[in-house]
């Protein structure tokens, strides 16, 4: 039911048009970091104010939302988020990631593979991948402008030198169509071969930093390494316990205090898809019923 | 005084808004999001009567991306009386000369020579102008497109392709464009590599 005390979306049309403005500007220069005037949202800076300024200006009443947070639907930030679209839009929503139109995730991508006229939202924290190497904007945009992105090449060498591999294991720089060098904000690096010639749009919003970016359908976007330290995904070198996937996300789960844990995927819609469709993990298996 | 003030603002100009305004321009924004997009792609908008010359599409382009705080170009025949009546009470965008323009209107031939626009600044290039160009016809023939959006080749009845080379060879720098026919539109941002077909 639409809460009628608010726009169609809760944003102002006028406030819409800036973002969608924004957002053909962002699709037009695949990478670049389009300023716009990110508004105060009913959650504070941090939540997803970015993605959720940007669902709200693709939102149409036909659309069918999915929220992630970290891959699950059922975390705080996404059950919260999905509520807010369902009061102020009135949308439908699904946990189902084939059945969603636009999918606003927090720091995931999803397993299932992405489709045209799909739309993903990512949230994004700090938008500027260059920013914990140089804090001033004036010198960061003027590094942009120049592709001058020496100083990223030299992060990730100090990674090997220290390490002796790259360590940087989430927000994974990438190069957008051999131009700009992109944040694909703090997804697992695991993900990052799927930013590259997806099927669906990728819009990225930053709500506090007040950027928005995009990648389009079919964007090349190279995660940045050396010949001889090439990039390579990483995940937990284990099968999913309860669905026995050996090719999705896992989060490590403690257990109990005697060093028990289990491997679970991250994307809970594909671990639940999995187990529907009859695959069993270690511990997936129904807990034997206990008779007293 | 009062027929005075009627005889500038025509009936016409009050009407052929969009009838819900956030659905139809949420409608629209996403066709025109799909087609910039993915260039090569046609797509069908509706919701706006614009006065003639503008198309139906233009018409929803204008309604559902300018505002006041857009400057806006009329070229050629679109700068008449009748649409600068429409513009001033749907949109209410400040109406400029072309080097000014954030959005421009006209057909191809009236947007000439494309190299006013402003095609932003090496730090902001998203500081550039979006030409609607008006034309005849939309098909998937004649120019091949490649670059973002397109997943191997499209093809898209430019007007001309040398500008839109021309466009291409200053990337991150240049203009975008949406043509539009009647009822239907097609995006072709700046990335977009064309090629005579």
């Amino acid at each position: 039911m639409t809460d009628q005390a608010y726009n169609f979306a809760y944003l102002d049309e006028q406030t819409k048009r800036m973002i969608r403005r924004a957002l053909l500007k962002a699709i037009a220069v695949p990478g670049y970091q389009v300023p716009f005037a990110s508004r105060e949202m009913p959650m504070p800076y941090g939540w997803g104010t970015g993605g959720v300024q940007v669902t709200a200006a693709c939102l149409t009443p036909e659309d069918r939302l999915k929220v992630i947070d970290q891959g699950a639907d059922d975390t705080t930030n996404a059950v919260s988020i999905r509520k807010f679209f369902q009061r102020t839009a009135g949308v439908a929503t699904t946990e189902h990631t084939p059945d969603a139109t636009v999918i606003q995730t927090r720091h995931r991508i999803p397993e299932t593979a992405l489709k045209a006229g799909q739309i993903l939202v990512y949230q994004v924290p700090i938008p500027e991948p260059l920013r914990f190497l140089e804090p001033r904007e004036s010198e960061t945009r003027k590094m942009h402008e120049l592709e001058d992105y020496g100083l990223m090449h030299v992060k990730l060498y100090e990674d090997i030198a220290r390490h002796g591999t790259i360590a940087t294991a989430y927000a994974y720089p990438v190069k957008v169509e051999g131009r700009y060098v992109m944040d694909p904000s703090p997804i697992p690096k695991f993900d990052n071969p799927k930013l590259s010639g997806n099927a669906a749009i990728q819009l990225f919003g930053a709500g506090r930093e007040q950027r928005i970016y995009a990648l389009p359908p079919w964007t090349e976007a190279v995660s940045l390494d050396f010949d001889d330290h090439p990039f390579q995904p990483s995940k937990a070198p284990h099968d999913c316990d309860l669905c026995g996937a050996a090719d999705s996300y896992l989060d490590e789960l403690i257990t109990d205090d005697l060093g028990g844990r289990m491997f679970v995927c991250s994307d809970t819609d594909f671990c639940a898809g999995r187990r529907a469709a009859g695959h069993i993990g270690r511990l997936g298996a129904a807990e034997p019923e206990v008779v007293p | 005084m009062t027929a005075n003030i009627s005889a500038n603002i025509s009936a016409d100009a009050l009407s052929g808004g969009f009838a819900v305004p956030p659905v139809a321009a949420a409608h629209a924004f996403r066709e025109v999001l799909e087609a910039m997009a993915r260039p090569g792609t046609i797509r069908r908008v509706a919701g706006a009567q614009p006065p003639a010359p503008l198309s139906v599409a233009a018409g929803v382009a204008l309604l559902t991306l300018a505002d006041g705080t857009t400057p806006l170009h009329l070229a050629g025949a679109a700068d008449c009386p009748a649409v600068r009546g429409w513009i001033a009470f749907h949109i209410g965008a400040p109406l400029v000369a072309a080097g000014e323009a954030v959005f421009a209107i006209g057909t191809w031939a009236a947007l000439q020579p494309v190299a006013r626009f402003r095609i932003g600044q090496p730090d902001y290039p998203d500081r550039s102008a979006t030409l609607i160009v008006e034309v005849d016809r939309l098909a998937n023939d004649g120019p091949v497109l490649t670059g973002p959006g397109v997943e191997v080749t499209a093809r898209l009845s430019l007007p001309e392709t040398a500008a839109f080379r021309t466009n291409r060879a200053r990337f991150p720098l240049g203009f975008d464009t949406i043509f539009t026919c009647g009822d239907r539109l097609a995006g072709l941002p700046r990335s977009t590599r064309v090629e005579a077909g």
